[in-house]
């Protein structure tokens, strides 16, 4: 059961709008490394998971991508107000708003809609903490693309915060993949899926 | 007498949380009714009492009412998707159709 903080989990204060970087952000919002993906991908492993360290992380840092998928919408919604419509043809803006107006969608960059391909659920803890830390990486490396092409301090100020929780998240992933190693069969990690087999060294069971 | 049976704070905080989840969509529309209001602080008073007895005895709901300094009870215990901190549902025999 979740329940909802009426604030940020870190603050977003745009006063100058700037609809070619809101295109850019947006895709942390529903692009392939966003963090709508994030939250679905470990929310949906925990399942899977049959360790108490790894059900507790993927459970509170799914939580935490929910509230980085507000600081990103925040960051666009404020980078898309008052905006004319010649401002919103000239930066590039306009086959967005033609479909959405200044309304938050969840699209990659170059427009491509969010799909669930973007990342796996695949019942095996191994397999699902490895894509967990690519995933961190890959975030990590597109809000790195973003601060290069971003100049204004107040749109760099949560995108270094995103950013770096991307770094805390991939060392707590992998704090939890060596928690299930340490479960497992040192011989044989990637022998078994703790999620599913009942027989051999190393099973849950 | 304060109930402490863990089966029955459960159903206490499930009934009450859903009575505020429930009632905080009307005062979302209706935010002037008097009754709603009344009615929020009461089933609101109502789960804060039965969830500080039941995470004195039986572990946190929430996280930030682990209590331990020994221990971050939070990874300890079923999950509510693996039966963990579940009552039965009332809807069982009823027929949500009618």
């Amino acid at each position: 059961m979740w329940n909802y903080e009426k604030r940020l989990q870190y603050p977003v204060n745009i006063s100058q709008p700037n609809p070619k970087l809101a295109q850019f952000i947006m895709s942390q919002y529903g692009g392939p490394d966003g963090e709508m993906g994030a939250s679905m991908r470990y929310l949906s492993q925990r399942y899977a998971m049959p360790y108490d360290i790894g059900k507790a992380v993927l459970t509170d840092i799914g939580t935490e991508e929910l509230a980085h998928l507000e600081i990103v919408a925040a960051i666009v919604h404020q980078l898309t107000r008052d905006l004319t419509p010649e401002q919103i043809e000239a930066s590039g803006f306009g086959p967005y708003y033609i479909d959405h107006t200044t309304g938050i969608w969840p699209q990659a960059a170059g427009g491509v809609p969010f799909n669930a391909c973007e990342f796996q659920s695949k019942g095996d803890p191994i397999t699902d903490l490895f894509e967990d830390m690519a995933a961190e990486q890959k975030a990590r490396t597109t809000y790195d693309n973003i601060l290069r092409v971003v100049k204004d301090p107040e749109v760099c100020d949560p995108i270094r915060f995103l950013r770096k929780r991307e770094i805390v998240h991939f060392q707590r992933f992998g704090e939890a993949l060596r928690d299930v190693q340490e479960h497992l069969n040192s011989r044989n990690f990637y022998a078994f899926n703790p999620a599913f087999d009942n027989t051999g060294s190393g099973s849950v069971q | 007498m304060p109930v402490s049976d863990p089966n029955q704070l459960l159903t206490v905080i499930d009934q009450a949380s859903f009575a505020m989840d429930d009632v905080l969509l009307f005062l979302d529309t209706h935010p002037c009714d008097q009754a709603a209001l009344g009615y929020y602080q009461y089933v609101a008073k109502i789960r804060n009492d039965a969830k500080e007895a039941y995470e004195a005895g039986y572990g946190p709901l929430t996280v930030d009412h682990v209590r331990s300094n020994q221990y971050w009870t939070w990874v300890q215990g079923k999950w509510p998707w693996e039966g963990g901190n579940s009552t039965c549902g009332i809807m069982r025999n009823g027929c949500s159709t009618r």
